[in-house]
């Protein structure tokens, strides 16, 4: 009788939990849901991690590649993020170019690599001017189950800390890039920057991590990015209506 | 949360560059906005802050793929495209964030079941492009005579090194700045509709700089 109710009046049957400040899946309003972390479980690549946020799954794969610097940041390398949403983890997302969602995700993980400085680009420099690191990170998220950035966030930084770069060095009578594969060593992650996301719910409830469904019914969403000092790396609060004042 | 009265931050006079001075308290650049320019959109709007320019057109409420259609109320599209080169990642995600304001305020109920697109146009990038974006999308909607409960502005603002705030940033002021803050507001109440930041910065600073 109650699935009955949920499927004509999903809004109000959800009121009703926000009532009794609880949940239709048992948890407080501030409660997350139970995380899991798994690293280094591709070992083709050179950093991996899959994180799942109660139903959410993402898997990070980080591989490093060689580049030549850009002319005018002639010591820093590159960083690039890419969010996959396949149909694979919900029947919204069709197959082909990445839609909406799974842009506005990369582009998130880009500013927040940008901002909070998780890694210094200098940290992948080979030899000034001639060569570089690239990193390509890629994020598929496997379940979708709500708060996607959070998850990916998180399996970013798990998968980074887990990168082991080979240590390089220019050969000077060849110009080539000797690589030595049995020195390895992992990369200066600078700061851990953690996601949150919340729901806002009638212009008066934010709920923590929100499901798949809750983020279908709420008003708006709000994501924020904190450092371990304390300092926001980015807030994305993509409209909708107001939120409360905080 | 107790550090509020340690920041002092300040809002500092600027000497505009290239356009006129700022004078101290006012330090917006010099702003304008022309509606009505294009014949074919139904509701146009060109917003100048300061050197960045750009250009909104509105269509609608006009048909709507079935794909597309929400059964009771309007579908909101948003088009960004920059001054050169193909649309990117970066213009879906200021797409989105637009979309998601102007869906804040345009009362789409009362129109079910059409699209109404907003296309807006970079004509030249000095600094604060978000937020001249938005404002010439609430320029040209209001052209268009597109029902809507709230106006809305955007507004951008640059935090430097030593906790100095300036207000609508020039691309000089926004590169050497430590983190840079656009808000979107609505002229009703007076509340934060949509916020974008770049860089890293404190809780206090962000409340500063909301109020």
């Amino acid at each position: 009788m109650a699935a009955g109710f949920k499927t004509v009046e999903p809004l109000e049957y959800y009121r009703r939990f926000l009532k009794e400040n609880c949940r239709p899946d048992g948890r407080e309003l501030g409660e997350f849901r139970t995380t899991t972390v798994n690293i280094g479980s591709i070992s083709t690549a050179d950093g991996s991690a899959l994180v799942k946020l109660g139903n959410t799954t993402v898997i990070c794969g980080v591989k490093a590649e060689f580049a030549a610097p850009s002319t005018d940041a002639p010591d820093k390398g590159y960083v690039v993020p890419n969010v996959d949403l396949p149909p694979l983890c919900s029947s919204r997302f069709r197959s082909g170019p990445p839609g909406e969602e799974a842009q506005v995700a990369s582009q998130f993980i880009a500013d927040v690599i940008e901002n909070s400085q998780i890694i210094q680009k200098e940290d992948l420099c080979i030899s000034p001017g001639k060569l570089v690191w690239v990193l390509y990170c890629d994020l598929i998220c496997l379940d979708y189950d709500g708060n996607i950035l959070d998850a990916c966030t998180f399996a970013l930084l798990a998968a980074l800390k887990n990168v082991q770069l080979p240590e390089v060095t220019i050969n000077e009578e060849t110009a080539l890039a000797e690589v030595n594969l049995k020195k390895k060593s992992y990369l200066n992650i600078r700061t851990h920057p953690v996601a949150t996301s919340f729901a806002v719910f009638d212009d008066t409830l934010l709920i923590v991590d929100p499901t798949g469904e809750e983020e279908h019914l709420a008003t708006g969403t709000l994501t924020i990015v904190m450092d371990e000092e304390g300092k926001l790396c980015c807030l994305h609060k993509p409209g909708m209506f107001p939120p409360l004042q905080s | 949360m107790e550090e509020e009265t340690h920041t002092d931050a300040k809002i500092r006079a600027e000497n505009g560059t290239g356009s006129s001075p700022r004078g101290p308290g006012c330090s917006l650049r010099h702003f304008a906005c022309e509606q009505n320019l294009l014949s074919r959109p139904d509701g146009s709007a060109s917003f100048l802050q300061g050197d960045t320019s750009v250009l909104a057109g509105v269509y609608g409420p006009a048909e709507v793929k079935v794909s597309k259609e929400i059964f009771n109320k309007a579908t909101l599209e948003v088009i960004l495209r920059p001054k050169i080169g193909l649309p990117g990642v970066a213009e879906k995600s200021r797409e989105r964030l637009i979309r998601n304001t102007c869906e804040a305020v345009v009362l789409g109920t009362l129109h079910p079941r059409t699209s109404i697109t907003v296309v807006l146009q970079v004509v030249s990038d000095a600094g604060s492009l978000l937020a001249c974006c938005l404002n010439a999308a609430c320029m040209a909607l209001v052209d268009a005579g597109v029902p809507m409960r709230a106006l809305f502005c955007g507004v951008a603002c640059a935090l430097d090194s030593d906790g100095t705030l300036v207000l609508d940033p020039t691309s000089k002021q926004e590169k050497e700045a430590r983190a840079v803050l656009t808000f979107a507001l609505d002229s009703v109440e007076r509340k934060l509709l949509m916020s974008s930041t770049k860089g890293l910065y404190s809780d206090t600073e962000r409340r500063y700089s909301k109020s």
